[in-house]
């Protein structure tokens, strides 16, 4: 099972750009730990992050996560280590671990709350009827399309429908 | 938190070295945390572990409260040495050298 799913991360990993950690071991160990959180919460919650058993208050947190990026520029690779930069593969910068980019949760329950004002606040501005559709952005790699509904799959890096923002 | 109440899969004691009270607050799948108790482990130092994601209830929330006052992001491995010095992440040299290695 393991092996498996592993095999099938790394090809559309690979495919989209992205690199798994080149520690077989270390990854499928990683792996392990995402299969045990789909058991125990339903989804793919961060293995090396304390999960919150609900999905809405995890979103940030469902692998791969918003934080991915930003640490794989930063420290070449994710929190947990699952995702490495070229750097790393190439051979040129070491993996360890990093600091924790996630903000506390009385932090992101406030920026929950805010972001909710600001998307019913956008459904309601003029400005965007002037937009012949409304922009989606993934909030895992970026992404943007111009479409009536974010699309069910980000295409660039698989994220679902529900880790899209109202972008403008 | 005492660790003897806890079922051995939560948590645990390891025993060995006395280099002060030593515990290490984890997560089962965290590949990091694993690696902070294994060097723990073959330093053979006395030690105790907390897998929080084990956890339920007063006991989850109790554990967070204890990594949060060390280590106000809440994240694992939280290593808190006689309940004074916390070390965040897998920091082999740090850990080493707290621990008199």
């Amino acid at each position: 099972m393991v092996d498996k799913v592993y095999r099938r991360l790394n090809d559309q990993v690979e495919k989209s750009g992205y690199h798994l950690n080149p520690d077989v071991e270390f990854t499928k160990d990683l792996v392990r730990g995402l299969l045990a959180n789909e058991q125990r919460y339903g989804y793919w919650s961060c293995p090396c992050r304390l999960s919150a058993n609900n999905l809405e208050e995890d979103l940030d947190i469902v692998c791969p996560c918003y934080y991915r990026d930003p640490d794989l520029n930063d420290y070449g690779a994710c929190y947990c280590a699952l995702y490495v930069s070229d750097e790393v593969i190439r051979g040129e910068r070491r993996v360890e671990s990093i600091p924790e980019r996630r903000p506390p949760k009385a932090q992101r329950d406030a920026e929950r709350a805010e972001e909710k004002k600001r998307a019913e606040m956008m459904e309601s501005m003029e400005f965007t009827e002037k937009l012949s559709k409304p922009v989606w952005r993934c909030k895992v790699c970026g992404y943007l399309c111009a479409m009536d509904e974010p699309p069910g799959v980000c295409p660039i890096c698989k994220a679902r429908k529900e880790r899209f923002e109202h972008f403008m | 938190m005492d660790v003897s109440t806890l079922d051995k899969e939560k948590g645990n004691h390891i025993s060995g070295i006395d280099r002060g009270k030593v515990v290490m607050y984890g997560l089962s799948t965290c590949v990091w945390c694993n690696k902070t108790k294994k060097l723990l482990t073959d330093l053979g130092v006395d030690f105790d572990f907390i897998y929080v994601d084990k956890l339920e209830g007063e006991e989850e929330n109790q554990a967070v409260d204890e990594v949060r006052r060390f280590n106000p992001s809440t994240s694992f491995p939280t290593t808190v040495i006689n309940g004074e010095k916390a070390i965040v992440g897998f920091k082999e040299r740090e850990i080493r050298e707290a621990l008199g290695f």
